[in-house]
């Protein structure tokens, strides 16, 4: 049974155990160097890009702003199209209003399209413990469910699967021959999947984009499986995160100029669907219709003016491809289910500053991801933001062997700041101090904590013997 | 230039205070070279940045409300810094955004608040300062120089314009070096792992020198570089500038 807390207080560790990982850490850096490279050679191509990602921020900043007034635009037009509606405040309400329709609906098996909402409310989870079986068909979430495991990418959830680890896992769960050609390997997921699609009673699908004024959820993929899982079924749920609404049709061109080219580096994925209502008189598709909209603690992070701006995210995964720490940790060691810089955005938001505190340190506020969002998301600021937050809720774990709390440090630190003499001074026991310590200018081992996590991978340069202070009456002379 | 001397007052930033006087005193003797009047006020420390990039953003306050007082008569100030100038001028007006008053006096030091390489080139319209060094050097962009300023060109400019020097670009420029503060020291395995992906790069161009505009990244790279013993040297763009062999 795969875990199903929030380990984001692990990061330290977690993003440890993956650097230690040369396996992993290679999976990480060819798969991310793929997707960067193929972003940035598709967006070379499209003059005015820039202006496009401006249209797509202003577009979802009037969303943000007036998020009542769409979402029941979205919900009437929904139901006028003969679907109905459900509003879902939290992960249970998700999870129990999926299963009841499932109930209603006899469906045993259920098949699901990738959502990464369902991820955050644990779905599987919950109709699993309803005796109702799903079964993912996106072949990356299908590698995960195999493994157990969450998604360690937004866009491509097992991002960290080496061929290797996929025919392994096949082995095992599906009983079948070893091989390591990925066509063979999707033709082999593929069998598996038909025989599912055959028997689903319902299909769980997310969304990309909720059109208000049609009522139209869009979804867009390369494999075809949300499509059948939206279609062939009697049944179709869709899970959709009250920020995914966009107000006109017309804007739907803004944002899938921009969705595929910053993921994937596609200009559009294989397929795009329009779903607008259940079937109608004389054609294809289910019967039923629902569409969940899920809050889930987005209301929370919509009523703070600063961080509503996370809100904004199409979660076209160009962030996590850029960042070199998610490069290097990874997806896992964000320890819930959003990683990258965005994770580190919206973990603490979604699940309490007090679950993710530490998320917000996990960058080194290099900006990159800023400079790929396609909806020019301030992340930096964001993220500096919530470390005030972080500090002002809650208290910074101290580290082994630290003489002082960061909180004690810190106000010790500007007290000195504030007193040139107070600075001054302490410059001159540090370097009465450094004289233990230092050789030929460079320190090998600091004794305490922080000071000691910087000496345990790099040298520390000793102190100037004088200080540009000490000098400065000499070079003011000159 | 124009007829009366420019007059700066420097914001040496704490680390190069500390522990890179020598990149100051570059500093000083570059400006004067190009006939700038330079002062120096003791009473400065630090930007605030350590506290407010931590998140202890009343800490940070108190520490960069004294800069607002100090340089508030300056005509410009420069620090040999591309983050303790986006301090001051992106990050000063967020701190104080609560306090009117306050935040107009950020926004008239951020006006005349300079990373050195932008006053040579922005301000003072000087791409050559006269500076000659007969090695192959390549250069690292620090992150808040490069998207928090937008600072690109202009340092690149003044390496090309060196008499003597080889320069070549890195690999992926753009990428971070892993120092990012306090993440230094709250992520140090992850730090190091960047920091070593930036040496590769280094290496690979078989440079003698790397420069960088940021105390932090020079501390973090040559505290590597030093701990593993290899044949790379860095230098603070001041450094180079300076020299005249």
């Amino acid at each position: 049974m795969r875990d199903t807390g929030v380990h984001s207080h692990q990061v330290h560790e977690l993003g440890n155990k993956a650097l230690g990982d040369a396996h992993l850490q290679e999976a990480y850096r060819s798969s991310t160097l793929r997707l960067y490279t193929h972003r940035r050679e598709a967006i070379s191509e499209v003059p005015g890009f820039e202006r496009l990602r401006e249209r797509a921020q202003a577009l979802k900043r009037q969303v943000m702003e007036h998020l009542d007034f769409y979402l029941e635009q979205f919900a009437d037009n929904v139901e006028r199209q003969g679907g109905k509606a459900h509003w879902a405040a939290t992960a249970e309400e998700v999870c129990a209003i999926v299963r009841d329709i499932a109930e209603r609906a006899g469906a045993r098996e259920v098949v699901k399209a990738k959502t990464m909402v369902s991820e955050e409310v644990e779905l599987n989870q919950a109709l699993q413990a309803a005796g109702i079986r799903a079964v993912e068909t996106d072949l990356g979430e299908f590698i995960i469910q195999l493994a157990g495991e969450r998604p360690a990418h937004i866009v491509a959830p097992a991002i960290h699967k080496t061929r290797r680890d996929v025919s392994d896992l096949f082995v095992t769960h599906l009983h079948c021959e070893r091989t390591e050609e990925p066509e063979r390997l999707t033709a082999i997921a593929r069998r598996a999947l038909r025989e599912r699609f055959a028997k689903a009673g319902m299909g769980v699908s997310g969304a990309n984009f909720a059109i208000a004024e049609t009522g139209t959820i869009v979804l867009v993929e390369n494999e075809g499986n949300i499509r059948f899982c939206t279609t062939a079924p009697r049944v179709h749920v869709a899970l959709v995160g009250i920020e995914k609404i966009i107000p006109k049709f017309r804007d739907l061109a803004v944002f899938l100029r921009l969705l595929g080219r910053s993921g994937t580096g596609q200009k559009l994925t294989s397929y795009t669907s329009l779903l607008t209502g259940p079937r109608r008189a004389g054609e294809d598709g289910p019967k039923e219709m629902h569409v969940v909209l899920v809050d889930n603690g987005r209301v929370a992070t919509l009523a703070d003016p600063k961080m509503r701006e996370a809100l904004y995210c199409i979660r076209c995964g160009a962030c996590l491809n850029t960042c070199p720490v998610y490069r290097k940790i990874g997806g896992h060691a964000y320890g819930w289910v959003y990683s990258g810089p965005i994770g580190a955005l919206i973990t603490p938001q979604f699940t309490g500053i007090g679950q993710a505190r530490e998320l917000p340190f996990a960058s080194s506020l290099c900006g990159a991801c800023r400079e790929v969002c396609p909806v020019k998301i301030n992340i930096p600021d964001l993220l500096l933001h919530l470390r005030s937050e972080a500090q002002e809720k809650t208290t910074a774990p101290k580290p082994p062997g630290a003489p002082l709390s960061e909180r004690t440090s810190m106000r010790l630190w500007a007290w000195v700041m504030k007193r040139p003499r107070a600075y001054a001074f302490a410059g001159w026991m540090a370097r009465l101090g450094q004289r233990l310590f230092a050789r030929q200018g460079w320190i090998r081992k600091l004794p305490a904590a922080p000071a000691s996590h910087w000496t345990a991978g790099r040298d520390f340069p000793a102190l100037a013997p004088k200080s540009f202070r000490e000098r400065w009456k000499e070079i003011s002379k000159q | 230039m124009a007829a009366s001397k420019p007059k700066v007052a420097l914001f040496i930033t704490c680390l190069t205070d500390q522990f890179a006087p020598h990149v100051g005193e570059c500093v000083v003797k570059i400006l004067r070279r190009l006939g700038v009047e330079v002062t120096f006020n003791p009473a400065q420390t630090c930007c605030g940045q350590p506290a407010f990039n931590t998140g202890y953003r009343e800490e940070a306050r108190a520490v960069a409300r004294r800069v607002l007082d100090l340089f508030e008569d300056a005509d410009y100030v420069v620090a040999p810094s591309g983050s303790c100038t986006s301090m001051v001028r992106v990050f000063y007006p967020e701190l104080f955004a609560d306090d009117a008053e306050r935040l107009q006096k950020c926004r008239q030091l951020g006006d005349r608040f300079f990373e050195f390489s932008e006053f040579l080139v922005k301000v003072l319209k000087v791409e050559d300062v006269g500076a000659s060094f007969s090695h192959k050097v390549t250069y690292h962009d620090s992150c808040h120089l490069l998207r928090e300023l937008g600072i690109e060109e202009e340092p690149r400019k003044l390496i090309r314009n060196v008499r003597g020097i080889h320069f070549v670009e890195l690999q992926d420029y753009r990428l971070c070096c892993g120092f990012g503060g306090t993440f230094a020291v709250k992520f140090p395995e992850v730090s190091v792992a960047m920091g070593e992906d930036k040496l590769r790069a280094v290496a690979e161009t078989r440079a003698e020198y790397v420069v960088a505009n940021d105390g932090g990244c020079l501390m973090h790279l040559a505290g590597l570089i030093h701990r593993q013993g290899l044949p790379i040297k860095t230098m603070h763009l001041a450094e180079l500038l300076a020299c005249q062999e």
